[in-house]
């Protein structure tokens, strides 16, 4: 097995005092925790965290700890603990700990034992699940986060996800289970909005109805488009005699087609313009913003600087009147 | 580990499916209703509509929501107010990310 250095997963010493490891605990633990953080390895750290606090607060599974790892070495790879190692302590059932458990490493497990038996435990991407006494209870909710394209929420499509669930098995273990799922993408959905695919969560207990996935949506970034809410914003670079002399622009709209856009005299840098309706599909469809960038022809070009010094030269306009 | 292949699902836009009671709310994020009432008084849900708890009618997405709270809370050990208070920074966060994401594009 993998040995897991605890302390340097909370980033401490082997000397320090419950109060500092109470202390790196719980700042990592918020740091990582998955409804906080956006790194994509949140869920990871924030159980490996968890995991070595398990250990370390208690004084004796960490005296019991700590013996192991003084014959390990950095850079040996295998590990496996003294055969009569746990003599002194008394963790061999299992029954030590707070819940949780099936999340910790194979580590974890033969050290401490456990987990196998905690088939009712809360794992964290299910809705918190204690239920009442009673033979029959729904299974948990299953969430996910996906990321699905812009173009997908248009048009409506059909993606294949992958996902890690945890299932119950005969002997009453937990174990993760890849399951590949087609789901209908709804049409108009927006980011951050969530599918819900009745009883496709966890089974329930004693013939029970099963738990609902949950699949929160993201968007992968797209090349042109930029989305808020149910609106798109696209922007589109004009020359400066565009802005002023005003123009009409083939500009590309999300369903796929061009449409012509007129620029107004006198268009400011950032000036949008609005298209109805072309934004997310939906009873409120959104709406199409072009964003106007104004761009600057460059100066080595000697026809580009001899026309600009004879605006500055000719034309009487102050735009920092308004500072004094 | 296996790989279980399953025909097309189609599900519905959670935040726009039909309104949960208090009772639907409950069971579905398996607590008691004393814990979804604290939430409500602390802000970090608001029944769509209903003056009192027997006609109060919430959101869909109320369910994601105080899930999120109710995870932070038992995680992090903080109280309903911390929650509240991380949830708002959070939307808030997400809020200024997606503008940003417009402006760094220019």
């Amino acid at each position: 097995m993998e040995y897991k250095d605890y302390y340097d997963i909370l980033g401490l010493k082997k000397d320090a005092s419950q109060d500092e490891i109470k202390r790196a605990y719980r700042k990592l633990a918020r740091k990582y925790h998955p409804d906080v953080s956006k790194e994509s390895d949140a869920e990871q750290r924030f159980k490996e965290v968890g995991e070595a606090y398990e250990v370390l607060k208690d004084p004796e599974k960490r005296e019991a700890y700590d013996q192991l790892g003084s014959q390990w070495k950095a850079g040996q790879s295998g590990f496996k603990p003294p055969p009569d190692w746990e003599q002194n302590f008394d963790f061999g059932g299992g029954g030590y700990t707070q819940g949780n458990a099936h999340d910790f490493s194979s580590f974890f497990e033969d050290l401490f034992g456990g987990g196998k038996a905690s088939g009712g435990g809360t794992h964290y991407y299910h809705s918190t699940g204690t239920s009442g006494g009673g033979f029959r209870s729904k299974g948990e909710n299953v969430r996910a986060r996906v990321m699905i394209d812009l173009e997908d929420s248009l048009n409506g499509a059909t993606r294949s996800f992958t996902l890690q669930m945890p299932e119950v098995n005969e002997q009453g273990q937990v174990v993760n289970k890849q399951r590949t799922l087609k789901v209908k993408i709804p049409k108009g959905i927006k980011e951050g909005q969530t599918i819900r695919l009745g009883k496709q969560g966890n089974p329930g207990m004693g013939g029970g109805e099963r738990g609902d996935l949950l699949l929160e949506v993201g968007f992968n970034p797209h090349r042109l488009y930029t989305v808020e809410g149910k609106d798109l914003y696209l922007n589109v670079p004009v020359a400066p005699w565009e802005a002023t002399l005003g123009a009409t622009l083939q500009v590309p709209t999300p369903d796929g087609k061009k449409v012509g856009m007129k620029v107004p005299p006198d268009s400011q840098q950032g000036r949008k313009l609005r298209l109805k309706g072309k934004g997310l599909p939906g009873k409120n469809a959104g709406d199409f913003y072009v964003v106007l960038q104004i761009v600057l022809p460059p100066s080595s070009d000697p026809k580009v600087k001899a026309l600009n010094e004879k605006m500055r030269d000719e034309i009487d306009f102050n735009p920092r009147s308004y500072l004094f | 580990m296996s790989t279980k292949k399953i025909a097309i699902v189609s599900g519905h836009i959670l935040e726009e499916e039909a309104t949960l009671t208090l009772a639907e709310l409950c069971w579905r994020c398996q607590t008691p209703a004393e814990t979804i009432i604290k939430l409500i008084n602390h802000g970090v849900i608001t029944p769509q509509e209903g003056t009192s708890s027997h006609q109060w009618r919430f959101h869909r997405s109320t369910l994601i929501r105080a899930d999120k709270a109710l995870r932070l809370k038992r995680d992090l050990g903080v109280n309903y107010a911390g929650a509240a208070l991380a949830l708002e920074l959070l939307d808030e966060l997400e809020d200024l990310r997606t503008q940003l994401k417009r402006f760094m594009d220019v």
